[in-house]
């Protein structure tokens, strides 16, 4: 990138593991108040699974509220990883290296919260077992392989399982550098985590191999996670409008979409909390939004291509479906509210090269993208059901409770603690990978400029 | 004869290569020299060996085994609870692909993670010489030899230009 600066590997140390080695004054009680909410939605859970889900406003014929609603956002959100570690990596994006990380570790929690949604949904968790797991646990019921409910599951283990793995190899030269540079208990856990880590030629060899053989690997998976969440309702035989061809893409898509921009917001909070504004630079974040209105505009595409598939067939359902989003009262300023705060709006604000060099602008954007993507979801659920079917003889709309929305806003408090508490403990930007790029950076004389230029091995 | 190992700190690559080339002269070969830094440097940078590495093998027999496992989960479960849902035969093939699928990329996954632990000679047992000033961006040029050679390379290792030499 153009606008960084070289600096000595000591400092690079001193910078990036300065959230591990002190203690900001706003830690503890950001930690605090997580928890405290975290708390208070795990209690709200108790108290769910000791009355049932009659304490939320799930009733037939909407059975996916809130909770279904939260898994998809997370899972959404987590796309952010693969997407900016994994492509970038393999196109060789040098710009992607102080992104990496944090994108990772989101894609991590992010998933982890998501996969606590259907099970709290269940009402009765450990019932979720019964559901997934290749096991007859009771009258000898094994799973209905034939069902995305399965597919699910096991696509999204695949997804953690994977991630966790890529993060944690990438880890490993870190643990060294945490190794060397911590004492005593702190240094026995690190000496434990980097197993050994010299930094040879062979490993590090090995470690660049392995980034990009690990990359090519999890992209499939990580296009198959939300093909398969979108099968979820795609397969759905009962709920008309959940059968566009176009919703694996549009769903990984909008993935994509939400989980970038949480992950550029998470980057300026990062920048501006630990004082890394050497390393996350405002060219980082151009790039960033750039490559997002690509993927905005990509969004927007299947959206459109949803709606006109619903409504070109003219099937009663389908048409009574788009009126109930786009003209009756609450939905239709549901509808307006997701597609201003999706589109429209960060677009605006991602339009000017000044104005996506403003991190107050672009966070902005960053959440409003997120509050829509969350709307996109609910609008997308919720209508389907409430429409009057065939063969269904209960009737009620749907009005989220208070103990939902504190169960949602629970998981926002969860993955933010999460970050908080591994950022206390391991490094959000990778040492080696920023060192790396500084050691393969270099001016070149052109007539008479000097330009940065970077090699790059094959 | 016990090995020792000698460790020379440099500033710079190139100090770190010729240390290198001038310990290859003492009769020693590039198989017993590695030099340890605290970032990936660009392949040959100090005259090192050629690493020659397997990975590559590593995701195929793990996809092959969850490609199987796959199988074996989705076509033993179906079996065990042999309930025909929508006409669709008991072992149909699509939703089956599906888990397949899953397994295949997980084990492949895995074995890779695996493959680069086995490769990088890891977990290892850090018993050589060794200085933390590595990762503060100093080059280590890290040198095997036998017992009673070891004041030989490290008197090189001090004449190329060492900050800081070790022997353990």
């Amino acid at each position: 990138m153009q606008e960084g600066r070289v600096l000595p590997p000591e400092q690079i140390n001193k910078d990036l593991l300065n959230s591990i080695m002190s203690t900001p004054k706003w830690y503890w009680p950001a930690v605090g108040i997580c928890s405290l909410i975290v708390l208070i939605a795990a209690t709200i859970v108790g108290y769910m699974i000791n009355k049932g889900l009659g304490i939320t406003g799930l009733n037939r014929p909407v059975m996916w509220g809130f909770f279904i609603t939260n898994f998809v956002f997370w899972i959404g959100i987590s796309h952010a990883g693969v997407m900016l570690s994994a492509i970038l990596r393999l196109a060789k994006a040098e710009w992607r290296r102080p992104a990496s990380r944090a994108a990772e570790v989101l894609t991590i929690f992010s998933l982890m919260t998501a996969m606590t949604m259907p099970i709290i949904h269940t009402g009765r968790p450990w019932r979720s077992l019964y559901w997934f797991f290749p096991y007859d646990f009771a009258r000898g019921i094994f799973p209905n392989i034939r069902s995305p409910l399965v597919w699910d599951p096991s696509a999204i283990l695949t997804y953690l399982t994977s991630s966790v793995l890529f993060v944690f190899i990438a880890l490993i030269p870190d643990f060294a550098i945490l190794r060397d540079n911590t004492t005593g208990l702190r240094k026995k856990i690190y000496t434990a985590l980097s197993m050994g880590w010299q930094g040879n030629a062979r490993q590090w060899k090995l470690q660049i191999v392995a980034g990009i053989l690990l990359s090519a690997l999890i992209l499939p998976v990580f296009v198959s996670v939300h093909s398969i969440v979108s099968w979820d309702f795609g397969m759905a035989v009962s709920v008309k409008a959940w059968h566009s061809t176009v919703f694996a893409p549009y769903f990984v898509v909008g993935a994509v979409h939400s989980g970038v921009s949480a992950v550029i917001f998470v980057l300026i909070l990062l920048r501006q909390a630990y004082g890394w504004q050497d390393y996350i630079r405002r060219e980082h974040v151009e790039a960033l939004c750039r490559l997002l209105i690509v993927v905005s505009t990509g969004w927007f595409y299947y959206f459109c291509m949803e709606i006109i598939f619903g409504i070109y067939g003219r099937e009663a359902d389908e048409v009574a479906i788009r009126t109930l989003q786009f003209t009756l009262y609450p939905w239709n300023w549901i509808m307006i509210i997701f597609i201003v705060t999706t589109y429209f709006l960060p677009i605006l604000l991602w339009s000017r090269k000044v104005w996506r060099r403003n991190l107050l602008i672009v966070s902005i954007a960053c959440i409003s993208v997120n509050i829509g993507m969350w709307l996109e979801r609910y609008i997308l659920f919720v209508p389907g059901q409430i429409n009057k079917q065939l063969f269904t003889f209960t009737w009620a709309n749907y009005t989220p409770t208070i103990f939902e929305g504190i169960i949602v806003l629970g998981t926002f408090a969860l993955v933010t603690l999460l970050l908080l508490l591994f950022s206390k403990v391991m490094p959000l930007i990778p040492l080696y990978d920023i060192k790396e790029g500084d050691i393969l950076k270099t001016e070149v004389q052109i007539g008479r400029r000097t330009v940065p230029a970077t090699f790059r091995e094959d | 004869m016990a090995i020792k190992s000698v460790l020379g700190l440099f500033q710079d690559a190139n100090q770190a290569a010729d240390a290198g080339d001038a310990v290859k002269e003492t009769g020693l070969t590039e198989n017993d020299i590695d030099f340890l830094t605290d970032c990936p440097y660009p392949e040959g940078a100090f005259g090192e060996r050629e690493e020659h590495i397997k990975l590559f093998l590593f995701p195929f027999i793990g996809g092959i085994l969850g490609f199987f496992g796959g199988i074996m989960v989705t076509s033993m479960t179906q079996m065990a609870y042999p309930l025909i849902t929508g006409g669709k035969p008991i072992l149909s093939l699509p939703p089956m692909a599906v888990v397949m699928y899953e397994g295949t990329m997980l084990g492949a996954i895995l074995f890779t993670v695996l493959g680069v632990l086995f490769e990088s000679r890891l977990p290892h047992k850090m018993t050589e010489a060794y200085d933390e000033r590595v990762s503060q961006g100093l080059i280590g040029v890290l040198v095997r030899a036998e017992e009673g050679k070891e004041q030989e390379i490290n008197d090189v290792l001090s004449k190329a230009g060492a900050v800081d030499t070790k022997i353990a």
